[in-house]
């Protein structure tokens, strides 16, 4: 009871963040279209690209991760084959996975992700029938909005 | 010991069992150890009479079944120290308490574990000094699995499990059996129609309709064959008819076809005839579970 009263409207609320264990942080979507082992990859990768999960750091074994998130073996499994496909991490029999050794791997991995996002603007962009000079433009446009947006906040 | 000398918790092969109104009719199927198999079918699909095949309780008509290397059921009672059976007609005594239900498993069970049992009650909300009467169904639901839990069987039979149960309650268990898997070369086989829970946890699903089966695979590579093509089809063009394509909805220029044998080719030939593939979804659990059941049904009819 004593604890609503307390409450002053006036005061920033406060932002809990909870740190639970290393890979507490996962979370699956059941609305979320994708499937869960993209889902898996998908969080794994933002984990490298942001730097919390540094090259050659050893990461948790395809059985405990699925212990963890509560999903099926297989389905760590196909994110782990997955990102061992694509360099990302690698799996040694016997010694489990770890983030790739590769120098610059947080920002490759960001580089693609602009790539992606760069070929659906494309794509779209085409469906308009907009000439690719006016997509240039559009995109020069939209980076002085973030400038202009970022500055705001500072 | 004989039932380390197969890597399969669970073999049926060629299982047939015939009643009056209903047929289990040649049931193959295979759950390698370690692994959790979901199965899965509408209301009396044939998935509870399966599970008693397979138990033991139901004898087959022609068939073999083999439970953690033991031939059923004539090897049953060898069989089942190392199974544990949850179904939802099991009877616990409701004049007795939880208590006196842990401590009766303890005096059977050599591989009972008191601290697990003790964590269990915990995880689960139940207290153990009640009596089974005065309890919820949710909580019935979850004392019954903990007294099979807390046993540490190789095989957990769990005829659905989360039937009935609220969200939470729900959560708890599957957390408990993902929790299982821990533990190398335990497996489980579950039974629902709850297909999110057998999304979720299922290396192996197992489809059930009418007494057949009409899948079972490992879950990756089977939701991956399914595929929703959302397609535009120009004025005057028909859609071809394409192999692995089990449904087609057209509305004016609108059309979306589904596919249980997807591959890139495909999209290829619908482009080829000038139709555009607007898009390609993968599709959940439930609305493959339902193109399914409609497709088979279509077929059996023809």
């Amino acid at each position: 009871m004593n604890r609503t009263k307390q409450v002053d409207k006036d005061r920033a609320v406060p932002v809990y963040t909870v740190y639970i264990q290393m890979y507490g942080t996962f979370t699956l979507s059941q609305s979320d279209k994708r499937p869960m082992y993209f889902q898996i990859m998908e969080q794994i990768k933002q984990r490298i690209m942001i730097g919390d999960w540094a090259e050659g750091q050893p990461i948790p074994s395809i059985r405990q991760l699925a212990v963890d998130l509560q999903v099926s073996v297989i389905t760590v499994k196909r994110a782990y084959y997955e990102l061992e496909r694509e360099g990302v991490i690698i799996t040694q029999h016997g010694k489990g996975s770890h983030v790739a050794s590769t120098s610059g791997l947080g920002d490759r991995l960001r580089e693609q992700e602009l790539e992606q996002h760069l070929e659906q603007a494309a794509r779209i962009a085409a469906q308009l029938r907009m000439p690719p000079k006016r997509l240039v433009e559009r995109l020069r446009e939209a980076g002085d909005r973030v400038a202009e947006k970022d500055k705001e906040l500072i | 010991m004989n039932d380390l000398t197969t890597d399969l918790a669970v073999e049926l092969s060629g299982v047939s069992k015939k009643y009056r109104y209903f047929t289990l009719e040649e049931i193959h199927l295979k759950l390698p150890r370690g692994q959790i198999m979901g199965l899965i079918g509408a209301n009396g699909a044939g998935k509870s009479t399966t599970i008693r095949v397979l138990m033991g309780l139901v004898h087959q008509d022609s068939g073999e079944v083999r439970v953690l290397g033991h031939s059923m059921p004539a090897e049953q009672v060898a069989a089942k120290w190392d199974i544990g059976f949850a179904s939802e007609d099991m009877r616990l005594y409701d004049s007795m308490t939880l208590d006196w239900h842990m401590r009766f498993m303890r005096s059977i069970f050599p591989n009972w574990d008191p601290a697990y049992a003790q964590l269990l009650l915990k995880r689960f909300g139940l207290r153990a000094e009640q009596q089974i009467k005065g309890i919820s169904h949710g909580q019935r639901v979850k004392a019954a699995l903990l007294l099979v839990l807390a046993r540490k069987p190789q095989l957990l039979v769990l005829d659905e499990p989360t039937t009935g149960l609220d969200p939470v309650a729900r959560h708890e268990v599957l957390r408990e059996l993902t929790g299982v898997m821990a533990e190398e070369g335990r497996s489980i086989l579950f039974s629902s129609h709850n297909t999110q829970d057998v999304e979720q946890i299922s290396d192996q699903i197992t489809f059930i309709d009418r007494g057949r089966i009409i899948d079972s695979m490992d879950k990756e590579t089977y939701l991956d064959r399914w595929r929703r093509l959302r397609l535009e089809v120009p004025l005057g063009i028909e859609l071809p008819p394409l192999p692995g394509i089990v449904g087609v909805q057209r509305q004016g220029r609108l059309a979306v076809a589904t596919s249980n044998a997807f591959a890139p080719d495909l999209a290829h030939a619908y482009e080829d005839t000038g139709v555009r593939v607007q898009s390609i979804e993968s599709m959940t659990l439930e609305e493959i579970f339902v193109a399914n059941v409609e497709h088979s049904r279509e077929e059996v009819e023809a």
